[in-house]
């Protein structure tokens, strides 16, 4: 056969075939995988929406204090299609978040940060991070009223450091207020530096995964029992078997797309906030600062802590605990103590503190939305303390918590 | 080539590595110098730090103006007589009502926080996370308070200062807002951004 002499010529000198059959084709997924496995594939397809939308936005847009805003206007307005593909960025921005929260949570859920997918589950953190600084760079880009103010109360909390604060400050705004020479460092990072990084940790992410295999929802480790090939036996290929059901997946995800782009590309002012409709005015706050949807529950803790402890200032407690919030996924390996995975299996207290992590995360995002009101701020603290009791209680929950038998080989319902 | 089991002069190698290292660090933070210098504010932004004047003759009582200086807000109010009066009546509600932090130059040091007695020259970036609070000179009772005494408020978060610029206690903003050098070039062109000489 022609086809396999001329692929054979390739593959004794690049390893094209042995590459896709270990990390596509034949890539053993468990059988009992369900709808939260679908949201990774997703993210991939977001991801490659992101680069394409953003470096063809890159075409029209002008990354100075003078021109940001109407190149926005310019592409909005005047450029073939200029509208579609900045909505499709902007949607996309959510829809990352959006799926990387459910990512997330399926990673709580069945326990796939436990012993050893730890380096995977913090190299997963490290892709969050990454995406929260590229939604927050990006958002600067625009040069709207909301892009400066933003711009001004997330880089300002650098400023609430101890000793150095000041002088930092300074020097990550490269100016004494945000400026032009602000807005095109941010644009730098944005457009290279940290997607480059993204793709970067991305294909980590997805070597570790391929080197300790997926994690499945019994929590139960595929890799026991394998046929005479050294393929596990609860596991099928990812191609035809998984490949069909990311594709139905990205074509009802696209449909959902497709209609928050075209039809609803605001969303309500939470995908694109209604002030940043006006330019940036250094000389005048917005009435009401709102973060986008995706960082307001941490806005919220920000904004609850409005009381200084040990001489530290309530803005800077503020800062470490908003922080602090984002960081602690990284210990969560090393806090749960319990033998099994998955929440199926776990015992009842650790179901009632996921509950509490899940309701706390949705309300603080709520609270982070609107404007404060003392009860509202109560409420905030509240919620700041029982998001952090998921974690910092989990030592002690998941240890002694009665937990139900693990079988042995993954059950299909 | 068979490498030996154990290489000639082991101490002689393990020096070289770690000068190696040594050098080699030093060469890496040498040259970070100009990647991390460089996010610094350029000349044109210093620059652009320069003395901002302006004109106070049309500035009636109980007006403010806005100034730019820096990039920054810079809010100059001229009191009424009435709030004058006032506004050393409400020190209890303050938090650093003797200006004791560094938030001001040593001239401005006094219980109306001001160069010249009537004149209020406000930096408008709020102390918390850097937002311009808005002007509320009306007293009585407002959306964020029932017995307002006049002065500013933030709508980020909801930090209250007096018309001195003075922070309440219990808002998020930990310090007053800043005075920023300032002198009067005469009696209706104030000059910020240099102290001028001591008067």
């Amino acid at each position: 056969m022609k086809v396999n002499r001329i692929m054979s010529w390739f593959d004794e000198r690049l390893p094209i075939t042995a590459t896709i059959e270990r990390h596509l084709t034949k890539y053993p997924a468990p059988i009992n995988m369900n709808i939260w496995y679908l949201a990774g594939a997703l993210m991939i397809v977001v991801l490659v929406i992101q680069l394409l939308s953003g470096i063809w936005l890159l075409m029209n847009y002008e990354p100075t204090a003078e021109g940001a805003f109407a190149s926005i206007q310019y592409i909005m307005r005047d450029v073939e299609y200029g509208w579609m593909i900045r909505y499709m960025h902007t949607t996309g921005a959510s829809a990352f978040f959006a799926l990387i929260y459910l990512h997330m949570f399926r990673g709580m859920m069945y326990g796939s940060y436990q012993k050893p997918r730890e380096l995977l589950w913090v190299v997963g953190w490290l892709t969050y991070l990454l995406l929260c600084m590229l939604g927050f760079t990006g958002y600067v880009l625009p040069w709207g009223q909301m892009s400066f103010w933003a711009a001004q109360v997330i880089m300002s909390l650098f400023g609430s450091i101890p000793f150095i604060g000041e002088e930092l400050l300074t020097w990550i705004r490269g100016d004494y207020l945000i400026s032009g020479i602000t807005l095109n460092r941010l644009f730098a990072l944005h457009v290279v530096l940290l997607p480059l990084a993204l793709i970067a940790v991305i294909f980590v992410h997805i070597l570790a995964l391929h080197e300790v295999g997926s994690n499945n929802p019994d929590g139960v480790d595929v890799k026991k029992f394998k046929d005479e090939d050294g393929v596990p036996l609860d596991t099928k290929p990812f191609f035809p078997y998984d490949i069909t059901h990311d594709l139905y997946a990205i074509g009802v995800f696209l449909i959902f797309f497709c209609f928050i782009m075209f039809f609803y590309p605001d969303g309500g002012g939470y995908v694109i906030e209604y002030v940043n409709y006006e330019a940036a005015n250094n000389l005048k706050t917005p009435d009401h600062i709102v973060p986008s949807w995706y960082y307001t529950p941490y806005y919220a803790m920000l904004r609850a802590i409005t009381f200084p402890i040990f001489g530290l200032s309530a803005k800077f407690l503020g800062f470490v605990v908003m922080a602090a919030g984002i960081a602690i996924f990284v210990a969560l390996p090393w806090l749960d103590r319990s033998p099994v995975k998955s929440i199926r299996y776990k015992g009842v207290y650790s179901r009632f503190f996921l509950v509490l992590f899940v309701a706390s995360f949705l309300i603080l995002g709520y609270l982070g939305s609107v404007s404060s009101t003392p009860l509202r701020t109560f409420l905030a603290q509240i919620f700041t303390v029982t998001y952090f009791s998921y974690f910092l209680l989990m030592p002690i929950y998941s240890k002694y918590e009665k937990c139900k038998p693990v079988p042995d080989r993954v059950k299909l319902s | 080539m068979v490498q030996p089991k154990s290489p000639p002069n082991p101490g002689r190698r393990k020096f070289l590595i770690n000068a190696t290292t040594v050098v080699g660090a030093g060469a890496i933070a040498g040259a970070a110098v100009p990647f991390l210098g460089s996010w610094n504010p350029s000349a044109k932004a210093e620059a652009a730090g320069a003395p901002a004047k302006a004109d106070i003759s049309k500035l009636t009582p109980g007006e403010m103006i806005v100034v730019e200086w820096r990039g920054m807000p810079i809010y100059v109010v001229r009191h009424s007589e009435e709030s004058l009066a006032l506004i050393n009546e409400n020190l209890s509600r303050l938090s650093d009502p003797d200006s004791l932090n560094d938030q001001q130059p040593e001239y401005a040091k006094n219980n109306l926080r001001a160069r010249k007695k009537g004149i209020s020259v406000l930096s408008a970036v709020c102390t918390h996370l850097g937002c311009a609070p808005k002007f509320y000179p009306q007293l009585g009772t407002t959306e964020f308070d029932s017995n307002w005494q006049g002065g500013f408020f933030c709508p980020c978060h909801g930090s209250k200062f007096d018309l001195a610029g003075r922070v309440y206690a219990g808002v998020p903003a930990p310090d007053n807002l800043p005075v920023p050098p300032h002198y009067y070039e005469s009696e209706t062109i104030l000059v910020i951004g240099e102290d001028g000489e001591a008067t």
